[in-house]
């Protein structure tokens, strides 16, 4: 383990790169660097100093390479910088980088492995580095998998260090004065006579100086800002109106265009009459895609009304055309030759069960949208030379190379500008909708033309969340549950998504048990398999993921099986889990809930729990019988990921990752028939309102060790919280999502 | 046909009466505030004030626009914000911001008309604004702060 430590540790050398007219400092993990992004456009006498910090003769700008896309991820990355460099965020210029190898994720690399996030141990944390390689052969500036903090909070703050610490050289030389003798405050060096000289101006000076690379990170105890209660830096523009995003882009005579796609989601259009929208009011151009056409027209109304008239011969789906063949599908994959994987098999729990099963039960979960609220856009400037795209993505990389790949030029010479997104769960891990522009781009030379997808054509070709189905058994024996056996079928989301990219997936994928497998319990006979169901409908990160579907599913045959043990769900829970983080949130949500005090008729809790993502999170669901139906009351929460950056977004995050998950478990679900999206808008795409939002309490815990985000950890206990909670106030066992199939909730 | 926006008079002459405002204000206009999220009146992305009341300008023909429209921007600034959007600022309620502008909407119009919503006025008004990312739990306490602070004319 130390040796392991030891490499990682030295992986994350500074190193720095001469330029014309300037240096650039760099924080590298493998022994040759990626050229650094930033040099391109860089001006005259202005210094990069490091992949994270660019520093002018007129200003500071923090470079934040993972996309916002609501999860407050500038804010986040502004501020691990910022404690180090000694600016304030508020002060100084975000940007988020150019699409660059030099941004890989390592830390998503920690969720590719078949090792459980509680093991630290040698072999895990070695099989970690290893990932590390494909990972940035890749070059996966990815957002996802609550990676953010992981991933940049030593990277962000030594970037930081480094480039003060450059500064201070830079005036040290300039001024004759000790280096030990200067210090740093608000975007400024100060001389030991107490002159302040702006970072700024010593941009130039700061190019010529050999890079500070030996920096200590400051301790913990003195941090002013990571930890600390701090204002978003977004947060004005997004109360004001003010806050630009992909949906908003202006550019020079811009045209505006819409889309029309085979409603069977990936199929071909055999044939299109054109004739009555080509002679609508503003449409200049009817334009072909793969799987569609697009309108192109003076704005965006027109060019929708446009594409709505348009005569479409659609192919039929490529997968099973109404939902009973989507399920068959998944009930006939419980099969050896389709067993993916088997990473958790105790004791013998065939000998265990034969015969002997005290719960045997299936459970469902549909296919889901993940519809952040501003649809999917993108403008495309296309030219024979160059090409530029505007749009809110997770993908930049995949975005510039299909692009590339398109319009046949070079990935250098398509230059990709991140947007602001409204929100995105993983949908901006996907870019359709770049292609599509791009293709449209393409017709007008030289015009930019922004493509906005209406809501029912993002809706109808949404990539949604897996659909996926489990078959539990277990025996219980004294009051105590000793037996445990979870199969889970569902068709790969990692060989649909990356199939689109045309990136390999070879071996098992873990996100068919993630959720699952993985769980900190000790039953003596404890097995969790997981089935490869064959590719259904095109599936897709939905926030959590795998463990979206599998924490319902393990949970809820957990507490099933408490019950039927005649045990307590926290007490028992408790006395199985081997992992101690894990029992701080249950105790934690117990101590917060008054658990096992008395309740009034008609009333219930649940309690859930689900390490995901290394994150253990616990919930307890309170719910009350009206005589209408039943209200989701109150929701007790606790997470535990190693260190709370800010503690704000700490708690938007918990309580929306809760109201995500309880809304979807409620109300949600995409159904397809005659190959199609029958949910086209949020009428029959339901999910959380405020009146049917509980009161969310939170907390935070900080004893787990590694650092983790927690965009998702919240997602997955919440649906099995809430149908533990509907069973202790109803007696009814909900099995399939969602619930308002069999109970009514009111608000 | 004539258009007041945020107390700036438009004439739009080429332009169909049955655009909806929303996309008269966003694609003409350049008016970015008010969002495009569903265009059925289901999310309420797109409410601006039309004489001080909160509507769905998705659901709006340009054509039959009967008083002054204010928007978002024109609500307040960040220099000098709305009680509303000083209300937004201080809880913290933007996640991804995107329903922000309708939510401040929705809820500057309710105030107008209710200075001391019940926790069910609150739920009624503000049910119809979809917020994917769940911020419920501080719009409720923004609209209770904002309140105070429009009853206490701070
Ligand atoms: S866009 Fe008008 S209500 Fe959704
Ligand atoms: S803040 Fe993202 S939709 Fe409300």
């Amino acid at each position: 383990m130390g040796r392991a430590k030891t490499i990682a540790r030295r992986t994350f050398l500074v190193g720095s790169v001469a330029v014309a007219g300037g240096v650039a400092f760099g924080v590298w993990r493998m022994r040759t660097p990626y050229d650094n992004p930033l040099m391109a456009d860089l001006p005259e006498g202005a210094a990069a100093l490091t992949p994270y910090v660019r520093i002018t003769g007129d200003a500071i700008t923090l470079i934040t390479p993972r996309a916002d896309v609501g999860q407050g991820a500038v804010s986040v990355q502004a501020m691990l910088i910022a404690e180090e460099l000694d600016v304030d965020p508020a002060q100084v210029a975000t940007e988020f980088g150019p699409p660059d190898r030099a941004y890989w994720n390592t830390a998503l690399s920690d969720e590719a492995v078949p090792f459980r996030s509680t093991d630290q141990g040698w072999l895990a944390e070695s099989a970690r580095d290893v990932m590390d390689a494909p990972m940035k052969f890749l070059g996966m500036q990815i957002t996802g998998g609550s990676t953010t903090v992981p991933d940049g909070y030593e990277k962000l703050r030594r970037a930081g260090a480094v480039a003060r610490e450059t500064l201070k050289a830079a005036a040290a030389r300039l001024h004759g004065q000790p280096v030990d003798r200067l210090g740093t405050e608000g975007s400024a060096v100060i001389l030991p006579d107490g002159t302040r000289l702006r970072y700024e101006s010593l941009a130039a000076e700061a190019a010529r100086t050999e890079p500070v690379t030996d920096v200590v990170l400051r301790d913990p105890s003195t941090w002013r800002l990571v930890g600390q209660p701090v204002q978003r830096v977004d947060i004005v523009a997004k109360s004001t109106g003010r806050q630009a995003y992909g949906i908003d882009e202006e550019q020079p005579g811009m045209l505006h265009a819409a889309i029309r796609l085979n409603p069977a989601q990936g199929a071909a259009l055999r044939g299109l009459d054109a004739s009555e929208a080509k002679a609508m009011r503003g449409v200049r151009k009817i334009v072909e895609v793969p799987g569609g056409v697009g309108v192109i027209a003076d704005n965006t109304w027109r060019a929708m009304q446009a594409a709505q008239a348009i005569k479409c011969d659609w192919a039929p789906a490529p997968y099973p055309a109404g939902m009973e063949g989507h399920w068959q599908a998944l009930a006939e994959s419980f099969t050896p030759e389709r067993q993916d994987s088997r990473l958790r098999d105790e004791g013998d729990v065939e000998a265990a069960l034969d015969g002997a099963a005290d719960i045997d039960v299936e459970y469902r979960a549909p296919y889901l949208a993940h519809a952040p609220l501003e649809p999917l856009n993108t403008t495309v400037r296309y030219s024979p030379e160059r090409t530029d795209i505007w749009t809110g993505t997770q993908v930049p990389r995949f975005v510039q190379g299909n692009a590339a790949a398109i319009t046949g030029q070079d990935a250098d010479d398509v230059h990709v500008h991140v947007r602001v997104a409204g929100g995105s769960f993983g949908h901006r891990l996907e870019d359709a909708v770049v292609r599509h522009a791009t293709h449209l781009a393409m017709a007008v030379p030289g015009q930019p033309v922004k493509l906005t997808y209406s809501r029912e054509e993002d809706m109808g070709h949404e990539f949604p969340r897996q659909i996926a189905m489990a078959r539990g058994r277990g025996r219980v024996s004294g009051g105590r549950v000793v037996a445990y056996d979870l199969g889970i079928a569902m068709p790969s989301i990692i060989a649909s998504q990356m199939g689109r990219q045309a990136i390999p997936t070879p071996g098992p994928d873990l996100q068919i048990v993630a959720g699952a497998w993985d769980q900190p319990f000790a039953i003596p006979e404890y097995r969790v398999t997981g089935y490869r169901a064959p590719a259904l409908a095109p599936v897709s990160s939905w926030r959590s993921v795998g463990a979206s579907t599998n924490g319902f599913f393990h949970d809820c045959l957990l507490d099933e099986l408490i019950h039927a043990a005649g045990a307590d769900p926290l007490e028992e829970r408790l006395r199985l889990c081997s992992h101690a983080p894990s029992r701080a949130v249950l105790e934690a949500v117990g101590e917060m809930s008054g658990w096992g005090g008395a309740l009034n008729a008609g009333q219930g809790r649940g309690i859930g729990f689900c390490l995901s993502f290394g994150v253990p999170c616990a919930q307890v669901v309170e719910v009350r019988e009206t005589g209408d139906g039943l209200r989701v009351a109150r929701v007790w929460v606790a997470a535990d990921v190693g260190r709370i950056v800010d503690p704000v977004n700490f708690e938007a995050q918990m309580q929306g990752g809760v109201v995500w998950g309880l809304g979807h478990a409620m109300h949600g679900a995409l159904t397809y028939a005659d190959g199609a999206v029958e949910q086209q808008n949020f009428d029959t795409f339901r999910s959380m309102r405020l009146r049917e939002c509980p009161e969310i309490v939170v907390r935070g815990l900080e004893t787990a060790g590694k650092i983790r985000g927690i965009g998702e950890p919240p997602v997955p206990p919440a649906a099995p919280a809430l149908a533990n909670a509907i069973f202790a106030a109803t007696g009814q066992r909900l099995r399939e999502m969602p619930f308002d199939r069999e109970v009514a909730f009111v608000g | 046909m004539r258009l007041t926006v945020n107390g700036t008079e438009h004439t739009l002459d080429d332009l169909e009466p049955e655009m909806p405002l929303l996309w008269a204000l966003r694609d003409v206009l350049g008016v970015h505030g008010p969002k495009y999220g569903c265009g059925i009146a289901e999310c309420g992305a797109c409410t601006v004030h039309i004489d001080g009341q909160a509507v769905r300008s998705c659901q709006v023909p340009v054509g039959d626009v009967w008083g002054d429209v204010t928007t978002i921007e024109g609500l307040g600034t960040p220099g000098a914000p709305h009680p509303v959007q000083a209300a937004w600022i201080e809880a913290q309620v933007a996640q991804c911001g995107y329903c922000q502008s309708g939510q401040i909407m929705q809820a500057a119009s309710l105030l107008a008309e209710v200075p001391e919503p019940s926790d069910a006025e609150i739920d009624d008004a503000m049910s119809g604004n979809l917020c994917r990312c769940g911020t419920y739990p501080r719009i409720r306490a923004a609209v209770k702060a904002a309140a105070r602070a429009m009853r206490e004319g701070t």
